[in-house]
């Protein structure tokens, strides 16, 4: 069984990051989890499949090939979603005026890694 | 000069909190080693996330990489951070004469010769990026050069069309209400097919999810949701609350600017709207 904590903790380590999990994209199932209080993982879990959902129905419709990386901004900060194989989504969610760059670089390298 | 990486290798793991880390950075990517440099760089940024020169060598780092919109937005968050930084306005003014849009190369590069009138090598650069000497005798500009992809003007929209006059107006915008109906644009895929409508049926649905999403979340007002596709790249917004405005643009630009395009070309669609209503 793979074990997702090392990803996840290499996520919550950077400066600014809530929280960040591993979620089954059909049913927007909790694989692994590493939050900060506040933060809800059921519900984050399911707002971060089902985004990734329609994300991908978008991006199939637009045909703009298949989602790599998907970033929800709001005014309080952020959610990104990095699909990865075997109907696996990395999740972060991130405070304002966090470097979403590198953020973004981390994100893909890990999504690369689930596969 | 390459320097001694044994010795600033010692100097950084005797003290991992000292500014060593971007000599030694450097050094390692002089010596062609990539993937040290960019490891150096990464715990360099995790102790200064606000240091410019750690975001410079990043970038340069990431341009090794050939990841060419990480490295524009990272050199973006360097000139936010220092406006004068002349690494950073070299290495975006190389990002765009790279990515052919001349006219935001030449800039960037005449502020970085500017800032280092002795760099012989820059100024030969902005020669030929201008095509030929007499670039100096004209005035610098104030401000970067508006980008044509980006709307001039929302005052004047056409009736029959909220995104005349823009760039991409026709296949890489899309103005939808809240029932998915397309009230003004187009979207085209690669092949230049027309997806108009079967992606504004789903347009009106994902910026639901995504304001629901953010609430839920408590993360605030949602600006923006942005899909990096592999071909494509889209986000999503509300120009007002019932519709969403979808903008496209090809893989690989960074999402601040795509970002950006939107909201101005959201701002050319609530006129349009404020016009026809």
């Amino acid at each position: 069984m793979t074990n997702y904590a090392p990803f996840l903790e290499a996520l919550t380590r950077l400066r600014g990051i809530r929280g960040a999990m591993v979620v089954e994209s059909g049913d927007g199932l909790v694989v692994a989890e590493s939050l900060m209080g506040g933060l809800k993982g059921t519900a984050l879990a399911a707002m971060a499949a089902n985004l990734a959902t329609r994300a991908a129905d978008l991006a199939g419709s637009a045909a703009v090939g298949a989602p790599r990386f998907v970033h929800l901004q709001a005014s309080e900060g952020s959610l990104l979603v990095a699909p990865a194989a075997s109907s696996l989504v990395l999740v972060a969610v991130a405070s304002r005026d966090v470097p979403l760059g590198l953020l973004r670089l981390e994100m893909l390298r890990m999504a690369e890694r689930l596969a | 000069m390459t320097e001694d990486i044994r010795a600033l290798s010692a100097q950084f793991a005797a003290d991992p909190s000292s500014l060593v880390f971007l000599r030694l950075g450097e050094a390692l990517r002089h010596r062609g080693q990539v993937d040290a440099a960019l490891k150096v760089a990464l715990q360099g940024l995790s102790r200064y996330p606000h240091l410019p020169d750690a975001h410079d060598l990043y970038a340069r780092i990431l341009t090794d990489r050939q990841d060419y919109a990480s490295a524009f937005d990272e050199w973006d968050t360097v000139i936010r951070l220092a406006p004068q930084h002349l690494g950073a306005h070299k290495g975006i003014g190389f990002l765009y004469y790279r990515a052919g849009e001349p006219d935001h190369a030449l800039y960037h590069l005449r502020f970085a010769a500017q800032l280092d009138p002795q760099d012989e090598g820059l100024r030969v650069a902005v020669e030929r990026v201008a095509g030929g000497r007499e670039i100096w005798d004209a005035p610098m500009p104030q401000e970067p050069p508006p980008r044509a992809s980006e709307p001039t003007t929302a005052a004047a929209p056409s009736p029959g069309d909220p995104f005349a006059g823009i760039e991409g107006g026709r296949d890489r915008l899309l103005l939808v209400d809240s029932d998915g109906l397309r009230l003004g644009g187009g979207l085209a895929d690669r092949n230049g097919r027309d997806v108009s409508d079967q992606a504004s049926a789903i347009v009106a649905g994902t910026t639901r999810e995504a304001g629901r999403a953010t609430k839920l979340l408590e993360l605030g007002e949602w600006s923006y949701l942005a899909i990096e596709g592999a071909d494509m790249s889209i986000c999503l917004l509300n120009p007002t609350a019932d519709t969403s405005l979808l903008a496209a643009m090809e893989a690989g630009r960074p999402a601040g600017q795509l970002a950006f395009f939107a909201e101005r070309s959201a701002k050319a669609a609530r006129a349009w709207l404020e016009r026809v209503r």
